[in-house]
């Protein structure tokens, strides 16, 4: 959406310039002090619940992220720890960026028919547009483990098979949930609260 | 032992202003980290330390000197080594005149805090930053590339507009007190106005501080004045430069920095003078002394003008991060149809009111 912008004549005040670059400096001489006094009242214990900055000191403190961000992959499990994709490759079809790979192989339980031989994701390929989650009939892949570095020195490694897939997924639980949230998946990262985004959660 | 003293406040007077370029650089990235809600660099250290990042002032100099020294081929190699030294040169000799404190007495010997005494004073100084834009100047024209060349020449023609409105702004106060020596303009400044106001320049002059402090920002070539250097769209004069050379540019801006305050300071702000504080304690107007060795008087003295600069570094920075970027026709014209008649004007008006109060 466009944002018209009102314009209109500056009055005399404003065209003197000098009076309008005073009320700049006090802004930022205003920000200053407050985040000053902030970082000297933390070094001596007082005030932690406020902040002297708005920036994450990122590998140490985190974003927190939305539980519907599309994150690293995994694969979900059976009771058993056996995969619950039936290798229908619904997904890999679906899939616009050609990232995912399956080979089907025979169940040994009549009920289920088919399993993953192998289910390998190239990372380096993967466009993260959830389709394979959207077309999974059997809620056998999901993208919620919260983790968003994944990086690696060689081409291959970005390739995740079905081990590193499951590795992340919980068993599902004895009463019949079948399905992990995001603060129970492990693995994740530990989260730096903000204090404004968690009343916002609270709300 | 005279060449001893001389050695000591030289010594004195070359540490401090380095050490305000150093400290300058860190000061730059808190400060306008702390403007923007931002925390700032903090994350070099030395065994786990990280003291509030005063380590990257090492690791920056580190930097600046293992870094590759680039010559570009068609330039001329000679000119090219030769122009940042020319800049900080000048930058670091318009020092010697400024006084960092009085005339003290112990016993036989006297120390002067100040390293050339030099009858035209303040006229020194302008040359000496006058002769700094050779520096920015010769380093376009020796980088072989238009781009620096064009950089160069904006410096040279902002430098030498913004010098002229520079050196209008003080003629008021030479008419106050009667003198180009600065030493001498800040021992006037050390009377009191109807027994106990300091009377320092900012009083008789309110609109040339103004003018004054908005030029020497122009000379230090800094946001808002940075068109000739432009480091982050347009490209300014030092875009051939890398390692220690381009270090020794930057080096040049915080020095220049530290010298517009220094003047302000001696020329508006009473220089070392300590409200009250005499040669030998002080003396309150509403009655009441404090006697005080020469040595107290001196290191107060000198500790009083190391602070006063260092607030005016902290304003400056203060304007730096606050501004955007004049445009370069509202630059020149705020400084030629704007301050240079302003200047002009303080000028007859001072002048009247010199004539009629001497009569």
């Amino acid at each position: 959406m466009a944002i018209k912008v009102e314009e209109r004549e500056l009055n005399l005040i404003e065209r003197l310039y000098l009076v309008e670059v005073l009320r700049g400096l006090v802004i930022t001489t205003r920000h200053f002090f407050r985040n000053l006094f902030i970082h000297i009242a933390q070094l001596f214990g007082f005030a932690q619940d406020q902040r002297g900055g708005v920036t994450y000191q990122y590998p140490e403190e985190r974003r927190p992220i939305a539980p519907r961000v599309r994150t690293l992959h995994r694969l979900t499990k059976r009771e058993d720890g056996s995969p619950r994709c039936v290798a229908c490759m619904m997904c890999e079809t679906v899939c616009p960026a050609k990232c995912i790979y399956i080979v089907a192989g025979e169940h040994p339980n009549p009920q289920i028919e088919k399993y993953p031989v192998r289910f390998d994701i190239d990372l380096g390929l993967c466009v993260f547009c959830g389709y394979c989650v959207e077309a999974c009939p059997e809620d056998a892949i999901r993208m919620d483990t919260g983790i968003l570095e994944f990086s690696s020195y060689s081409r291959e490694g970005m390739i995740y098979d079905m081990r590193r897939l499951l590795e992340r997924s919980p068993l599902p639980s004895s009463a019949g949930r079948t399905t992990a949230t995001v603060d129970e998946a492990p693995g994740l990262p530990s989260v730096a609260v903000h204090p404004e985004i968690e009343q916002e959660k609270a709300s | 032992m005279e060449y001893l003293i001389s050695f000591g406040v030289v010594f004195f007077v070359f540490n401090v202003i380095m050490g305000f370029g150093a400290i300058l650089t860190w000061m730059e990235r808190k400060q306008s980290a702390l403007m923007q809600d931002r925390i700032g660099a903090n994350r070099a250290d030395i065994l786990g330390f990280r003291v509030l990042g005063l380590f990257h002032i090492l690791a920056d100099s580190i930097k600046m000197f293992t870094k590759q020294d680039f010559i570009p081929p068609e330039g001329n190699r000679v000119l090219h080594t030769v122009a940042p030294m020319v800049a900080l040169l000048f930058a670091l000799l318009a020092f010697a005149v400024i006084p960092f404190g009085g005339i003290y007495e112990f016993g036989e010997y006297t120390v002067s805090l100040q390293i050339l005494n030099l009858n035209i004073g303040i006229l020194y100084v302008f040359a000496m930053m006058s002769m700094g834009i050779y520096g920015f100047v010769l380093a376009g024209w020796a980088s072989a590339n238009n781009y620096a060349l064009l950089g160069g020449i904006r410096a040279s023609a902002q430098m030498i507009s913004y010098e002229i409105t520079m050196g209008a702004t003080i003629i008021g106060i030479l008419m106050i007190y009667g003198t180009l020596e600065l030493q001498e303009m800040v021992i006037a400044q050390g009377q009191l106005l109807l027994g106990w106001i300091p009377a320092w320049g900012i009083l008789y002059q309110p609109l040339g501080c103004a003018l004054f402090m908005t030029a020497a920002m122009a000379e230090t070539k800094r946001v808002p004045f940075d068109v000739p250097e432009g480091e982050s769209e347009i490209i300014g004069y030092f875009v051939e430069y890398s390692g220690m050379k381009f270090g020794m540019f930057f080096m040049t801006d915080f020095i220049e920095t530290v010298l517009a305050s220094a003047l302000t300071v001696t020329l508006f702000f009473g220089g070392w003078q300590v409200p009250f504080l005499y040669a030998d304690g002080f003396h309150f107007p509403w009655g009441g002394e404090l006697a005080l060795p020469v040595i107290a008087v001196m290191l107060l003295q000198a500790g009083a003008f190391i602070v006063k600069v260092f607030l005016f570094c902290f304003f400056f920075l203060l304007v730096r991060w606050t501004l955007p970027r004049f445009r370069w026709d509202q630059l020149m014209q705020l400084g030629w149809t704007l301050m240079l008649p302003l200047s002009v004007l303080n000028i007859v008006v001072t002048g009247l009111i010199v004539l009629l109060v001497n009569g």
